[in-house]
Protein backbone atom coordinates (compact mmCIF):
# COMPACT_ATOMS: atom_id res chain seq x y z
CA UNK A 1 0.00 0.00 0.00
CA UNK A 2 1.43 3.38 -1.02
CA UNK A 3 0.85 6.43 1.13
CA UNK A 4 1.13 10.18 1.40
CA UNK A 5 1.45 12.12 4.66
CA UNK A 6 -0.59 15.27 5.16
CA UNK A 7 -0.21 17.74 8.02
CA UNK A 8 -3.48 19.52 8.64
CA UNK A 9 -4.14 23.10 9.81
CA UNK A 10 -3.85 21.99 13.44
CA UNK A 11 -0.47 20.36 12.91
CA UNK A 12 -1.76 16.79 13.05
CA UNK A 13 -0.11 14.30 10.67
CA UNK A 14 -2.36 11.98 8.67
CA UNK A 15 -1.16 9.00 6.64
CA UNK A 16 -3.41 8.37 3.65
CA UNK A 17 -3.50 5.48 1.21
CA UNK A 18 -2.66 6.83 -2.22
CA UNK A 19 -3.68 5.41 -5.59
CA UNK A 20 -1.49 5.80 -8.67
CA UNK A 21 -2.76 8.28 -11.20
CA UNK A 22 -4.94 10.22 -8.79
CA UNK A 23 -4.31 13.90 -8.17
CA UNK A 24 -2.80 14.56 -4.76
CA UNK A 25 -5.70 17.00 -4.15
CA UNK A 26 -8.21 14.21 -4.84
CA UNK A 27 -6.44 11.82 -2.45
CA UNK A 28 -6.47 14.40 0.33
CA UNK A 29 -10.09 15.38 -0.33
CA UNK A 30 -11.36 11.81 -0.66
CA UNK A 31 -9.96 11.02 2.77
CA UNK A 32 -12.04 13.91 4.13
CA UNK A 33 -9.27 16.31 5.08
CA UNK A 34 -10.31 19.97 4.76
CA UNK A 35 -8.75 20.72 1.40
CA UNK A 36 -11.08 22.47 -0.99
CA UNK A 37 -10.74 21.65 -4.64
CA UNK A 38 -13.46 23.99 -5.72
CA UNK A 39 -12.75 23.74 -9.44
CA UNK A 40 -12.35 19.96 -9.29
CA UNK A 41 -8.71 19.91 -10.36
CA UNK A 42 -8.90 22.26 -13.34
CA UNK A 43 -6.08 24.51 -12.05
CA UNK A 44 -8.51 27.41 -11.81
CA UNK A 45 -9.25 28.15 -8.17
CA UNK A 46 -5.98 27.79 -6.19
CA UNK A 47 -7.88 26.42 -3.19
CA UNK A 48 -5.75 23.25 -3.04
CA UNK A 49 -2.65 25.17 -1.93
CA UNK A 50 -0.15 23.02 0.01
CA UNK A 51 3.45 23.35 1.21
CA UNK A 52 5.59 20.45 0.05
CA UNK A 53 8.14 19.05 2.55
CA UNK A 54 11.63 20.18 1.43
CA UNK A 55 12.90 16.65 0.79
CA UNK A 56 10.01 16.05 -1.65
CA UNK A 57 9.80 19.41 -3.43
CA UNK A 58 12.36 18.44 -6.07
CA UNK A 59 10.67 15.09 -6.79
CA UNK A 60 7.46 16.65 -8.08
CA UNK A 61 7.18 17.65 -11.72
CA UNK A 62 7.95 21.41 -11.77
CA UNK A 63 4.91 23.69 -11.96
CA UNK A 64 3.56 24.58 -15.38
CA UNK A 65 3.15 28.22 -16.38
CA UNK A 66 -0.55 27.82 -15.63
CA UNK A 67 0.11 26.58 -12.10
CA UNK A 68 2.56 29.44 -11.48
CA UNK A 69 -0.09 31.83 -12.76
CA UNK A 70 -2.62 30.44 -10.31
CA UNK A 71 -0.13 30.52 -7.44
CA UNK A 72 0.12 34.26 -8.20
CA UNK A 73 -3.50 34.44 -7.01
CA UNK A 74 -2.56 33.20 -3.54
CA UNK A 75 -1.70 36.21 -1.37
CA UNK A 76 0.91 34.43 0.74
CA UNK A 77 3.06 31.66 -0.67
CA UNK A 78 6.35 30.05 0.23
CA UNK A 79 9.16 28.64 -1.89
CA UNK A 80 7.64 25.17 -1.46
CA UNK A 81 4.06 26.18 -2.35
CA UNK A 82 2.28 23.97 -4.91
CA UNK A 83 -1.27 23.36 -6.04
CA UNK A 84 -2.06 19.77 -5.02
CA UNK A 85 -4.29 19.18 -8.05
CA UNK A 86 -1.35 19.56 -10.41
CA UNK A 87 0.60 16.58 -9.08
CA UNK A 88 -0.47 13.09 -10.05
CA UNK A 89 0.49 10.40 -7.56
CA UNK A 90 2.95 7.81 -8.84
CA UNK A 91 5.04 5.08 -7.13
CA UNK A 92 8.09 7.38 -6.87
CA UNK A 93 6.02 9.67 -4.63
CA UNK A 94 5.33 6.95 -2.04
CA UNK A 95 5.73 8.71 1.30
CA UNK A 96 5.20 12.25 -0.08
CA UNK A 97 4.61 14.76 2.72
CA UNK A 98 2.67 17.99 2.35
CA UNK A 99 1.19 20.53 4.75
CA UNK A 100 -2.17 22.16 4.15
CA UNK A 101 -1.66 25.89 3.64
CA UNK A 102 -3.69 28.34 5.72
CA UNK A 103 -6.93 29.28 4.02
CA UNK A 104 -7.11 32.95 3.10
CA UNK A 105 -10.21 35.06 3.77
CA UNK B 1 -33.48 56.89 -4.31
CA UNK B 2 -34.79 53.43 -3.39
CA UNK B 3 -36.12 51.48 -6.31
CA UNK B 4 -39.05 49.16 -5.47
CA UNK B 5 -39.86 46.20 -7.69
CA UNK B 6 -42.79 43.85 -7.36
CA UNK B 7 -42.48 40.42 -8.93
CA UNK B 8 -43.43 36.77 -8.42
CA UNK B 9 -39.99 35.31 -7.70
CA UNK B 10 -36.53 36.63 -6.93
CA UNK B 11 -33.72 34.28 -7.98
CA UNK B 12 -30.47 34.83 -6.09
CA UNK B 13 -27.70 33.99 -8.55
CA UNK B 14 -27.62 34.10 -12.36
CA UNK B 15 -25.49 31.03 -12.98
CA UNK B 16 -26.70 28.11 -15.13
CA UNK B 17 -29.06 26.76 -12.47
CA UNK B 18 -30.65 30.15 -11.75
CA UNK B 19 -31.03 30.69 -15.51
CA UNK B 20 -32.79 27.37 -16.15
CA UNK B 21 -35.13 28.02 -13.22
CA UNK B 22 -36.44 30.97 -15.25
CA UNK B 23 -37.51 28.49 -17.96
CA UNK B 24 -39.36 26.16 -15.60
CA UNK B 25 -41.04 29.10 -13.88
CA UNK B 26 -41.89 30.71 -17.20
CA UNK B 27 -43.74 27.63 -18.46
CA UNK B 28 -45.99 28.11 -15.42
CA UNK B 29 -46.51 31.84 -16.11
CA UNK B 30 -44.29 32.83 -13.18
CA UNK B 31 -42.15 35.95 -13.61
CA UNK B 32 -38.62 36.18 -12.21
CA UNK B 33 -35.95 38.77 -11.48
CA UNK B 34 -32.38 37.54 -11.03
CA UNK B 35 -29.73 39.20 -8.88
CA UNK B 36 -26.01 38.47 -9.16
CA UNK B 37 -22.95 40.09 -7.63
CA UNK B 38 -20.91 39.59 -10.80
CA UNK B 39 -21.25 42.21 -13.53
CA UNK B 40 -22.03 39.39 -15.97
CA UNK B 41 -24.47 36.51 -16.38
CA UNK B 42 -23.32 32.90 -16.02
CA UNK B 43 -21.95 32.38 -12.51
CA UNK B 44 -19.03 29.98 -12.14
CA UNK B 45 -19.35 28.82 -15.77
CA UNK B 46 -18.76 32.28 -17.14
CA UNK B 47 -16.33 33.45 -14.46
CA UNK B 48 -14.12 30.42 -13.77
CA UNK B 49 -14.22 28.25 -16.92
CA UNK B 50 -15.88 29.91 -19.92
CA UNK B 51 -13.49 28.18 -22.35
CA UNK B 52 -13.33 24.80 -20.63
CA UNK B 53 -15.21 21.85 -22.13
CA UNK B 54 -17.95 20.31 -19.98
CA UNK B 55 -18.84 16.71 -20.81
CA UNK B 56 -21.74 15.96 -18.49
CA UNK B 57 -24.56 18.22 -19.63
CA UNK B 58 -27.36 15.95 -20.91
CA UNK B 59 -27.74 16.22 -24.64
CA UNK B 60 -24.34 17.85 -25.16
CA UNK B 61 -21.39 15.48 -25.60
CA UNK B 62 -19.20 18.53 -25.07
CA UNK B 63 -19.97 22.19 -24.49
CA UNK B 64 -17.96 25.09 -23.06
CA UNK B 65 -18.84 26.92 -19.85
CA UNK B 66 -19.79 30.03 -21.82
CA UNK B 67 -21.56 27.87 -24.41
CA UNK B 68 -24.02 26.43 -21.92
CA UNK B 69 -24.71 29.93 -20.57
CA UNK B 70 -25.35 31.27 -24.08
CA UNK B 71 -27.70 28.37 -24.84
CA UNK B 72 -29.61 28.90 -21.60
CA UNK B 73 -30.01 32.61 -22.35
CA UNK B 74 -31.57 31.71 -25.72
CA UNK B 75 -33.78 29.15 -24.05
CA UNK B 76 -35.18 31.59 -21.48
CA UNK B 77 -35.48 34.57 -23.80
CA UNK B 78 -39.26 34.07 -24.37
CA UNK B 79 -39.84 34.67 -20.66
CA UNK B 80 -38.04 38.03 -20.59
CA UNK B 81 -36.22 37.64 -17.26
CA UNK B 82 -34.87 40.82 -15.67
CA UNK B 83 -31.28 40.84 -14.48
CA UNK B 84 -29.75 42.97 -11.74
CA UNK B 85 -26.01 42.52 -12.10
CA UNK B 86 -23.23 43.85 -9.94
CA UNK B 87 -25.56 43.72 -6.95
CA UNK B 88 -25.54 41.57 -3.86
CA UNK B 89 -28.63 40.52 -1.95
CA UNK B 90 -28.17 41.69 1.63
CA UNK B 91 -31.47 41.60 3.46
CA UNK B 92 -34.35 39.17 3.34
CA UNK B 93 -37.46 39.98 5.38
CA UNK B 94 -40.27 37.52 5.85
CA UNK B 95 -43.54 39.46 5.58
CA UNK B 96 -46.03 36.65 4.93
CA UNK B 97 -47.19 33.40 6.47
CA UNK B 98 -46.10 29.84 5.77
CA UNK B 99 -49.24 29.35 3.65
CA UNK B 100 -48.97 32.69 1.85
CA UNK B 101 -45.28 33.62 1.83
CA UNK B 102 -44.23 37.14 0.99
CA UNK B 103 -40.70 38.46 1.10
CA UNK B 104 -38.92 41.79 0.91
CA UNK B 105 -35.45 41.41 -0.59
CA UNK B 106 -32.94 44.27 -0.36
CA UNK B 107 -29.72 44.58 -2.35
CA UNK B 108 -26.53 46.45 -1.49
CA UNK B 109 -27.58 49.24 -3.83
CA UNK B 110 -30.79 49.64 -1.83
CA UNK B 111 -33.05 48.13 -4.48
CA UNK B 112 -36.09 46.53 -2.84
CA UNK B 113 -38.01 43.56 -4.28
CA UNK B 114 -41.34 42.26 -3.01
CA UNK B 115 -42.09 38.72 -4.10
CA UNK B 116 -43.97 35.55 -3.21
CA UNK B 117 -40.99 33.21 -3.34
CA UNK B 118 -37.22 33.34 -3.30
CA UNK B 119 -35.07 30.80 -5.08
CA UNK B 120 -31.49 30.72 -3.84
CA UNK B 121 -29.26 29.51 -6.69
CA UNK B 122 -26.10 30.97 -5.23
CA UNK B 123 -23.72 28.13 -6.17
CA UNK B 124 -20.57 28.39 -4.08
CA UNK B 125 -21.55 31.76 -2.69
CA UNK B 126 -21.08 35.25 -4.05
CA UNK B 127 -17.82 36.07 -5.82
CA UNK B 128 -15.92 38.60 -3.75
CA UNK B 129 -12.35 39.88 -3.93
CA UNK B 130 -9.86 37.59 -2.23
CA UNK B 131 -8.58 39.27 0.93
CA UNK B 132 -4.93 38.76 1.87
CA UNK B 133 -4.73 37.01 5.26
CA UNK B 134 -2.99 39.96 6.93
CA UNK B 135 -3.75 40.63 10.57
CA UNK B 136 -5.76 43.83 11.02
CA UNK B 137 -6.41 44.37 7.32
CA UNK B 138 -10.12 44.89 8.05
CA UNK B 139 -9.26 48.05 9.94
CA UNK B 140 -7.83 49.68 6.83
CA UNK B 141 -10.51 48.64 4.33
CA UNK B 142 -12.06 51.51 2.36
CA UNK B 143 -9.57 54.00 3.78
CA UNK B 144 -6.18 52.46 3.13
CA UNK B 145 -6.95 49.11 1.46
CA UNK B 146 -9.16 48.86 -1.62
CA UNK B 147 -10.07 45.83 -3.73
CA UNK B 148 -11.43 47.89 -6.61
CA UNK B 149 -10.98 51.37 -8.02
CA UNK B 150 -14.28 53.25 -8.30
CA UNK B 151 -13.04 56.83 -8.67
CA UNK B 152 -9.49 57.22 -9.92
CA UNK B 153 -9.27 60.73 -8.56
CA UNK B 154 -9.48 59.49 -4.98
CA UNK B 155 -5.95 58.16 -5.46
CA UNK B 156 -4.41 61.41 -6.68
CA UNK B 157 -1.30 62.47 -4.80
CA UNK B 158 -1.12 59.26 -2.76
CA UNK B 159 1.70 56.79 -2.27
CA UNK B 160 0.15 53.71 -3.86
CA UNK B 161 1.12 50.05 -3.45
CA UNK B 162 -0.44 47.70 -6.01
CA UNK B 163 -0.06 43.97 -5.39
CA UNK B 164 -0.54 41.34 -8.09
CA UNK B 165 0.65 40.13 -11.46
CA UNK B 166 -2.42 39.93 -13.68
CA UNK B 167 -4.36 42.33 -15.86
CA UNK B 168 -6.10 44.10 -12.98
CA UNK B 169 -2.83 44.89 -11.20
CA UNK B 170 -1.01 45.97 -14.36
CA UNK B 171 -3.87 47.99 -15.84
CA UNK B 172 -4.31 49.95 -12.62
CA UNK B 173 -0.53 50.40 -12.33
CA UNK B 174 -0.43 52.07 -15.72
CA UNK B 175 -3.62 54.08 -15.11
CA UNK B 176 -2.81 55.33 -11.61
CA UNK B 177 0.92 56.00 -12.02
CA UNK B 178 0.37 59.48 -13.54
CA UNK B 179 -1.86 60.48 -10.59
CA UNK B 180 0.14 58.96 -7.76
CA UNK B 181 2.72 60.70 -5.63
CA UNK B 182 4.69 57.46 -5.99
CA UNK B 183 3.52 54.06 -7.20
CA UNK B 184 5.02 50.67 -6.35
CA UNK B 185 3.98 47.40 -7.98
CA UNK B 186 4.70 44.33 -5.84
CA UNK B 187 4.57 40.74 -7.09
CA UNK B 188 5.88 37.44 -5.80
CA UNK B 189 7.99 36.79 -8.91
CA UNK B 190 9.38 38.64 -11.92
CA UNK B 191 6.85 37.23 -14.39
CA UNK B 192 3.50 38.81 -15.14
CA UNK B 193 0.37 37.21 -16.60
CA UNK B 194 -1.01 40.49 -17.87
CA UNK B 195 -1.23 41.60 -21.51
CA UNK B 196 2.34 41.99 -22.85
CA UNK B 197 1.67 45.54 -23.97
CA UNK B 198 0.72 46.64 -20.43
CA UNK B 199 3.67 44.77 -18.93
CA UNK B 200 5.99 46.60 -21.35
CA UNK B 201 4.51 49.97 -20.36
CA UNK B 202 5.16 49.08 -16.72
CA UNK B 203 8.75 48.08 -17.49
CA UNK B 204 9.37 51.41 -19.27
CA UNK B 205 7.99 53.36 -16.33
CA UNK B 206 10.32 51.41 -14.03
CA UNK B 207 13.28 51.96 -16.35
CA UNK B 208 12.65 55.71 -16.45
CA UNK B 209 12.38 55.86 -12.68
CA UNK B 210 8.73 56.96 -12.71
CA UNK B 211 7.59 54.01 -10.58
CA UNK B 212 9.03 51.07 -8.64
CA UNK B 213 8.54 47.35 -9.18
CA UNK B 214 9.52 45.03 -6.35
CA UNK B 215 9.48 41.31 -5.69
CA UNK B 216 7.98 40.00 -2.46
CA UNK B 217 4.75 39.51 -0.55
CA UNK B 218 2.95 41.70 2.01
CA UNK B 219 2.97 40.09 5.44
CA UNK B 220 1.84 43.00 7.64
CA UNK B 221 0.41 46.51 7.53
CA UNK B 222 1.51 49.48 9.62
CA UNK B 223 -0.23 52.66 10.64
CA UNK B 224 -2.89 53.79 13.12
CA UNK B 225 -5.97 52.17 11.55
CA UNK B 226 -7.84 53.34 9.55
CA UNK B 227 -4.83 55.32 8.34
CA UNK B 228 -2.35 53.17 6.43
CA UNK B 229 1.29 54.22 6.56
CA UNK B 230 3.32 51.30 5.29
CA UNK B 231 3.28 47.67 4.20
CA UNK B 232 5.78 45.14 5.50
CA UNK B 233 7.09 43.06 2.61
CA UNK B 234 8.84 39.67 2.90
CA UNK B 235 11.41 38.82 0.26
CA UNK B 236 12.04 35.37 -1.16
CA UNK B 237 14.93 34.87 1.27
CA UNK B 238 12.71 35.57 4.28
CA UNK B 239 14.04 39.04 5.08
CA UNK B 240 11.54 41.89 5.45
CA UNK B 241 11.45 45.61 4.68
CA UNK B 242 8.85 48.38 4.61
CA UNK B 243 7.18 50.10 1.68
CA UNK B 244 5.63 53.45 2.67
CA UNK B 245 2.07 53.61 1.36
CA UNK B 246 -1.14 55.57 1.88
CA UNK B 247 -3.14 53.13 -0.17
CA UNK B 248 -2.78 49.41 -0.98
CA UNK B 249 -4.65 47.70 -3.81
CA UNK B 250 -4.38 43.89 -3.62
CA UNK B 251 -5.51 42.11 -6.81
CA UNK B 252 -5.72 38.38 -6.03
CA UNK B 253 -8.84 37.56 -7.96
CA UNK B 254 -12.17 36.42 -6.59
CA UNK B 255 -13.26 33.87 -4.05
CA UNK B 256 -16.75 32.59 -3.23
CA UNK B 257 -18.35 33.57 0.06
CA UNK B 258 -21.71 32.59 1.54
CA UNK B 259 -22.17 36.18 2.70
CA UNK B 260 -25.50 37.56 3.96
CA UNK B 261 -27.35 34.29 3.20
CA UNK B 262 -25.92 33.11 6.52
CA UNK B 263 -28.16 35.60 8.30
CA UNK B 264 -31.56 34.82 6.77
CA UNK B 265 -32.75 32.38 9.40
CA UNK B 266 -32.24 29.33 7.22
CA UNK B 267 -30.94 26.11 8.76
CA UNK B 268 -27.41 25.80 7.46
CA UNK B 269 -25.25 22.70 7.28
CA UNK B 270 -21.57 23.54 6.65
CA UNK B 271 -22.41 26.60 4.55
CA UNK B 272 -24.95 24.64 2.50
CA UNK B 273 -28.74 24.97 2.71
CA UNK B 274 -30.61 21.74 3.51
CA UNK B 275 -33.78 21.19 1.46
CA UNK B 276 -36.46 18.54 1.06
CA UNK B 277 -36.18 16.42 -2.05
CA UNK B 278 -39.74 16.89 -3.26
CA UNK B 279 -39.73 20.63 -3.80
CA UNK B 280 -36.23 21.73 -2.72
CA UNK B 281 -37.76 24.09 -0.20
CA UNK B 282 -35.67 25.26 2.77
CA UNK B 283 -36.69 25.41 6.40
CA UNK B 284 -38.58 28.63 5.54
CA UNK B 285 -41.71 28.10 3.40
CA UNK B 286 -41.38 30.08 0.20
CA UNK B 287 -37.58 30.03 0.17
CA UNK B 288 -36.06 27.37 -2.08
CA UNK B 289 -32.44 26.39 -2.68
CA UNK B 290 -31.24 24.76 -5.89
CA UNK B 291 -27.84 23.93 -7.35
CA UNK B 292 -24.51 23.69 -5.52
CA UNK B 293 -25.77 25.77 -2.58
CA UNK B 294 -28.22 23.13 -1.36
CA UNK B 295 -27.76 19.90 0.52
CA UNK B 296 -29.75 16.67 0.86
CA UNK B 297 -28.93 12.97 1.21
CA UNK B 298 -27.28 11.82 -2.00
CA UNK B 299 -26.74 15.35 -3.35
CA UNK B 300 -24.35 15.59 -6.31
CA UNK B 301 -22.92 18.97 -7.22
CA UNK B 302 -23.76 18.67 -10.88
CA UNK B 303 -25.34 21.28 -13.13
CA UNK B 304 -27.87 18.68 -14.25
CA UNK B 305 -28.95 18.20 -10.65
CA UNK B 306 -29.59 21.91 -10.35
CA UNK B 307 -31.73 21.84 -13.50
CA UNK B 308 -33.90 19.07 -12.04
CA UNK B 309 -34.17 20.80 -8.68
CA UNK B 310 -35.39 24.01 -10.37
CA UNK B 311 -38.10 22.11 -12.26
CA UNK B 312 -39.50 20.62 -9.07
CA UNK B 313 -39.21 23.82 -7.07
CA UNK B 314 -41.21 25.64 -9.75
CA UNK B 315 -44.18 23.33 -9.07
CA UNK B 316 -44.37 24.44 -5.43
CA UNK B 317 -43.72 28.09 -6.32
CA UNK B 318 -46.80 27.91 -8.57
CA UNK B 319 -48.93 27.14 -5.51
CA UNK B 320 -47.64 30.27 -3.75
CA UNK B 321 -48.02 32.55 -6.77
CA UNK B 322 -51.37 31.20 -8.00
CA UNK B 323 -52.99 29.65 -4.91
CA UNK B 324 -56.41 29.36 -6.58
CA UNK B 325 -55.21 27.85 -9.84
CA UNK B 326 -54.95 24.13 -10.43
CA UNK B 327 -51.59 23.09 -11.86
CA UNK B 328 -51.91 20.82 -14.90
CA UNK B 329 -48.76 18.99 -15.96
CA UNK B 330 -48.02 19.55 -19.64
CA UNK B 331 -45.31 18.61 -22.10
CA UNK B 332 -43.67 21.22 -24.31
CA UNK B 333 -43.81 18.75 -27.20
CA UNK B 334 -47.59 18.50 -27.20
CA UNK B 335 -49.06 21.44 -25.36
CA UNK B 336 -50.16 24.29 -27.62
CA UNK B 337 -50.39 26.67 -24.68
CA UNK B 338 -46.79 25.95 -23.63
CA UNK B 339 -45.62 26.30 -27.20
CA UNK B 340 -47.37 29.66 -27.48
CA UNK B 341 -45.45 30.84 -24.42
CA UNK B 342 -42.23 29.69 -26.05
CA UNK B 343 -43.21 31.36 -29.31
CA UNK B 344 -42.92 28.12 -31.27
CA UNK B 345 -46.53 27.23 -32.25
CA UNK B 346 -46.32 24.81 -35.22
CA UNK B 347 -48.34 25.16 -38.43
CA UNK B 348 -52.05 24.41 -38.09
CA UNK B 349 -52.74 20.73 -38.68
CA UNK B 350 -55.52 19.77 -41.01
CA UNK B 351 -58.61 18.74 -39.03
CA UNK B 352 -59.60 15.11 -39.65
CA UNK B 353 -62.81 14.82 -41.62
CA UNK B 354 -65.78 13.89 -39.52
CA UNK B 355 -67.68 10.82 -40.54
Amino acid sequence: MRVIHVIDHGGERHTLEALDGWRVMEIIRDWNLPLKGTCGGACECATCHVFVAPEWAGKLIPPSAKEEGKLDMVPLTQKNSRLACQSLFRPELDGLEVTLAPVSG
Amino acid sequence: MTERIETDVVIVGAGPVGLFAVFELGLLDIKAHLIDILPKIGGQCAELYPEKPIYDIPGFPVISGQGIVDNLMRQIEPFKPVFHLGEMVEGLENLGTPERPRFRVRTDSDKIFECKSVIVAAGGGSFQPKKPPIEGIDGYEDTGVFYAVRKMDAFRGKRILIVGGGDSALDWTVNLQPLAKRLTLLHRRDAFRAAPDTVNKMRSLVASGEMDMQLGQVVALKGPAPKLEAAVVRRDDGSTYEVPADVMLPFFGLTMKLGPIAGWGLNLHENLIPVDTEKFETSVPGIFAIGDINHYPGKLKLILSGFHEGALAAQKVHRYVYPEKKLLFQYTTSSTSLQKKLGVVPEKRKEPETV
